[in-house]
C-alpha cells in the first residue's frame, strides 16, 4: 500500500539526517535554491514582447484568416502592401473564435499589433474601449465605400475601419432539383414555402437555414426581418413576427429540417452540398466549398421579400482592418498608409475575386459582376446592405442574443411566435 | 491525505531529535531555512496559479468588468450588483437545475458502467490489456473532436444512432433538437466522456485488494455478488469517495462538450451556470457577471471538496 511504503522511507530519511554531517544539508540547501530558478525566470520572462517602441520600419498585424484558401490570397496583397509602402510586416493569423478574447488580452498588457483586422459587428465594442484610433486622424479616404460598410466601421461619428471586401446573405439553389421539379427559384415568401414543400420528398428538405443559438442564427434571420420592415431596436413588433412565423411555418411543414436549431452555416452548406435540401440560406464564402463538388450545380437569388415590390435589405459580413491605439505615432501612420493601400480599388477586386467576396465599393460592382458573373446576386445586395451595429452599435449583442433565443423558443414550440421576442428579452 | 499524514509523522519522529535548547530557540537555523526553501517553490506555485485567479475572479466579480476595463485597466466598483444580476435572471434557475441534473446524471452513469467495466477487466483475459488501453480512447480525444463527433452521430435525420435505432422500428428521436431530450443527449455524451477516468481509477483500486480476502472469502461461501458487497465495495470505499468527489468537481464545471452539442440550445434547454458563465463573459462581454457565476461553482465545487475531506479526515482518525 502506498502510505506503508512511504511512511518507511521517511523514517530512513530522517534517521540518516541525524547521522550524517552538516555537509549533506549544504547540498539540501543548493537544491531546494536551484528549484526556485526556473520560477524566476519565468517570472522574468513575461515581461518583454511590447511593441511600443523601435522604428517604424516593421509593422504587426493581426487577423483570423488561418484557413485556405483565405489565408494565401490575403497573406500575398499584405506582401504587396508591404512592399509598396516600404514597410516588413510579421502577421499573426488566429482562429476566428479567439480573436476578440486575443485582443482583449493584447489590450491590457498593452501588446496590441500595430494593424488589427476585426469582424465588422465587434469593431464599436473594441472602439468604445479607447483602442482603436479613428483613421481621419491619419488622413485615411474614405470615400466611395457602401454607406453600410461605413456604419459598421463608425463609432460615435467617426470611422475606426474599412473592410476591402464584404459579404452577405442570399438563396442558394441546387439548379438539377428545381429544374427537375419544373420550378424556378422563389422570389417571395409565399414561393418560398410553396417552393420548399415540393422540393421536400424523402430524405430531401426543401431549404436549409441556421437557426443556431449563436450569433450565426440571429445573422441569418435578418435579411428576413429587415426586408419585412423590422428593426433591431423594436424587436417585439409585428414585421419581426412575421418572419418568425415564416420561419416556423418552414419547420413546421417539414419543409426544412427540425435540426436547423442546431446546424452553423457550414452545416446548412453542408447538407446542401449532400443533396439533403435543394435550397439554402448562405453567403459567398462557401462557394468554394460548394466548387469541390463538380457534380453539384447551383446558382444563387436574392433573399425572397414578404411581398412582391418590397427591396430586400442584407445584413453586411466582412472584416474591417483598424489602427490600435499603440501610442507609437510613426508606426500608426505607416498602418494607416497600409489599410489606404489594403482598401483601395485594385486590393479590392483582386480579394475579391480569390475570395469570393464583394468589393466594398459600389462604384466596382460592374467590373467585378463582369468577372464574376455568379457573383451577381451578392454583389447587388451588398450595395445597400445594412451592417448589424449601424444603429444599436454596442448594444448589438444583446439585440442579438435575444433574436436568436427568440427563434429557438418558438421553433421548438416553447413560446409562441407571438410571445417570443417578449419572452427572449427577459434573459 | 497522504501527505498530512506523512507530515505528522515526519515531526513526531523528528522531535525526540535532541538538540541543545540552545539551538532550538534561534527561529532561524539552518535546517529551518532549508525546510522553508523546499517549500517556497509550491508555495510560490500556488500563488501564483491558484491564489491569484481566485482572487481576481472575485474582485472581477464586484466590478464593472467590460471589454473597455481591458484598454483602460478601469472597473467601477459595483459591490454585489453582479451577483444580484445573476440571480434574479429568468436563466439562473433553470441553469442551476439543469447544472444539478447533468452533474448527477453524469456522474451516476459513469460510475456505475466505470465500476462494472473496472470489475470486468479486474480478470484476466486474453486481450484484456488491450481492451483496457481502447477504453481510454475517449479521454485522450480533445473534447472539440469528440463532440462534433458526436453531434453528427446524434443528428435527427442523418446520424448514425437514429438509423441504427430505426432497424428495430424506433422513430427518430431528435436527440440535440426538441428541449425535453436534448439535456439527456449531452449527458449521455459526457457519460461517455467520464467513463475511462472511473475505469482507470476504480480498476487501480480493485488492484490493490488482497487476492487472500477472496480466497478467505470463499471458504465462508462469499462468492460472486456476496464477495462484491462484503469484499470489494467496502474495500474500494476509500477509492469510490476519491472517484465521486473528483467527478463531481469535473462534471459541474463541464464546458466544451455543451457548447460543442448544443451551445445552450435548443431554447437554453441545455444552460448550465458554466455555459451562464461563458456566454455572459466570452459572448455579451459581461466579465464581472460571468465572474459572478463562476464563483458561484466554485463556491458549489468547495462544498464537495470539504465533504470529501471531512470524510477523509474521518477515515484518518479512525
Amino acid at each position: 500500500m502506498p502510505p506503508k511504503e512511504g511512511q518507511a522511507s521517511n523514517y530512513q530519511l530522517s534517521k540518516g539526517a541525524t547521522v550524517k554531517n552538516h555537509a549533506k544539508k549544504h547540498l539540501t540547501k543548493a537544491l531546494a535554491v536551484a528549484a526556485l530558478v526556473p520560477l524566476a525566470l519565468t517570472a522574468c520572462g513575461g515581461g518583454g514582447g511590447g511593441n511600443s517602441g523601435g522604428d517604424a520600419s516593421t509593422l504587426t498585424l493581426m487577423d483570423y484568416y488561418n484557413n485556405e484558401p483565405d489565408n494565401l490570397a490575403i497573406k500575398k496583397e499584405i506582401e504587396s502592401c508591404a512592399s509598396e509602402i516600404g514597410v516588413k510586416i510579421e502577421r499573426e493569423a488566429v482562429p476566428g473564435k479567439d480573436l476578440i478574447q486575443k485582443v482583449l488580452q493584447k489590450s491590457s498588457s498593452k501588446t496590441l499589433p500595430d494593424i488589427l483586422m476585426l469582424d465588422n459587428p465587434d469593431l464599436q465594442e473594441i472602439a468604445s474601449t479607447g483602442g482603436l484610433v479613428p483613421l481621419e486622424e491619419f488622413n485615411v479616404n474614405t470615400d466611395g465605400f457602401a454607406q453600410g460598410m461605413l456604419d459598421a466601421g463608425t463609432y460615435e461619428g467617426k470611422v475606426y475601419g474599412l473592410a476591402p471586401t464584404a459579404n452577405t446573405l442570399g438563396i442558394f439553389y441546387n439548379k438539377k432539383l428545381l429544374a427537375d421539379a419544373g420550378l424556378t427559384p422563389p422570389t417571395t415568401w409565399d414561393e418560398l414555402k410553396s417552393t420548399a414543400k415540393a422540393l421536400t420528398s424523402g430524405d430531401q428538405y426543401g431549404v436549409a437555414f441556421s437557426a443556431i443559438a449563436t450569433y450565426e442564427g440571429a445573422w441569418q434571420f435578418l435579411p428576413f426581418m429587415w426586408t419585412n420592415g423590422g428593426d433591431e431596436t423594436n424587436l417585439d413588433s409585428p414585421e419581426n413576427k412575421e418572419a418568425l412565423q415564416l420561419w416556423k411555418d418552414l419547420v413546421d411543414s417539414g419543409s426544412a429540417s427540425k435540426s436547423v436549431i442546431n446546424w452553423s452555416q457550414g452545416d446548412v452548406k453542408d447538407q446542401f452540398a449532400a443533396g439533403k435540401a435543394a435550397m439554402m440560406v448562405n453567403g459567398p464564402w462557401q462557394i468554394n466549398a460548394l466548387n469541390e463538388n463538380k457534380d453539384l450545380e447551383w446558382d444563387t437569388v436574392l433573399i425572397p421579400v414578404k411581398e412582391a415590390g418590397q427591396k430586400p435589405v442584407a445584413p453586411l459580413g466582412g472584416e474591417v482592418w483598424t489602427i490600435p491605439e499603440t501610442g507609437n505615432k510613426e508606426k500608426q501612420a505607416k498602418a494607416a498608409e497600409f489599410i489606404s493601400c489594403f482598401t483601395r480599388d485594385s486590393t479590392q477586386l483582386s480579394l475579391a475575386t480569390q475570395r469570393n467576396t464583394i468589393p466594398t465599393k459600389p462604384e466596382l460592382a460592374d467590373e467585378f459582376i463582369a468577372e464574376k458573373p455568379d457573383m451577381k446576386a451578392f454583389t447587388e445586395q451588398v450595395a445597400d446592405a445594412r451592417s448589424r451595429t449601424g444603429k444599436l452599435g454596442d448594444g448589438w449583442p444583446k439585440a442579438a442574443t435575444t433574436i436568436y433565443t427568440a427563434i429557438q423558443l418558438a421553433l421548438t414550440g416553447q413560446a409562441s411566435v407571438d410571445d417570443a421576442f417578449k419572452q427572449a428579452a427577459k434573459g | 491525505m497522504t501527505s498530512q499524514s506523512l507530515h505528522s509523522k515526519d515531526v513526531v519522529i523528528q522531535t525526540p531529535r535532541q538538540k541543545p535548547t540552545a539551538r532550538k530557540r534561534s527561529r532561524f537555523d539552518k535546517e529551518t531555512i532549508t525546510k522553508i526553501l523546499f517549500v517556497v517553490p509550491a508555495g510560490l506555485f500556488m500563488v501564483l496559479y491558484f491564489g491569484y485567479p481566485v482572487v481576481k475572479n472575485i474582485t472581477m466579480s464586484l466590478q464593472d468588468y467590460t471589454t473597455k476595463t481591458f484598454f483602460t485597466g478601469e472597473a467601477p466598483w459595483v459591490g454585489l450588483q453582479n451577483y444580484a444580476t445573476v440571480i434574479s435572471s429568468n436563466l439562473f434557475g433553470p441553469a442551476m437545475l439543469n447544472t444539478a441534473l447533468f452533474t448527477v446524471g453524469s456522474i451516476i452513469g459513469q460510475f456505475v458502467i466505470g465500476l462494472g467495466l473496472a470489475v470486468f477487466f479486474n480478470r484476466r483475459f486474453p486481450l484484456s490489456g488491450f481492451l483496457r488501453a481502447m477504453l481510454l480512447l475517449p479521454w485522450l480525444l480533445p473534447l472539440i473532436v469528440a463532440s462534433a463527433t458526436w453531434r453528427s452521430i446524434l443528428d435527427q435525420d442523418s446520424g448514425i444512432l437514429n438509423q441504427f435505432l430505426g432497424t428495430f422500428g424506433i422513430p427518430a428521436i431528435p436527440w440535440l433538437t426538441s428541449p425535453s431530450v436534448a439535456l439527456i443527449a449531452v449527458i449521455i455524451v459526457n457519460i461517455w466522456v467520464g467513463i475511462p477516468f472511473n475505469v482507470t481509477l476504480l480498476y487501480g483500486g480493485l488492484q490493490d485488494i488482497p487476492e487472500e480476502l477472496y480466497e478467505a472469502g470463499s471458504l465462508d461461501g462469499a462468492t460472486g455478488w456476496k464477495a462484491f458487497w462484503h469484499i470489494t465495495w467496502p474495500n474500494l470505499r476509500p477509492v469510490v469517495s476519491v472517484v465521486l468527489v473528483l467527478g463531481v468537481v469535473y462534471t459541474i464545471k463541464v464546458l466544451d462538450i455543451i457548447l460543442g452539442l448544443t451551445n445552450g440550445g435548443p431554447a437554453n434547454a441545455t444552460q448550465t451556470i458554466a455555459v451562464r458563465s461563458y456566454q455572459e463573459s466570452f459572448v455579451n462581454f459581461q466579465f464581472g457577471v460571468g465572474a459572478a457565476f463562476s464563483n458561484i461553482l466554485i463556491l458549489i465545487s468547495l462544498v464537495f471538496a470539504i465533504i470529501y475531506l471531512r470524510a477523509n479526515r474521518r477515515a484518518v482518525d479512525e
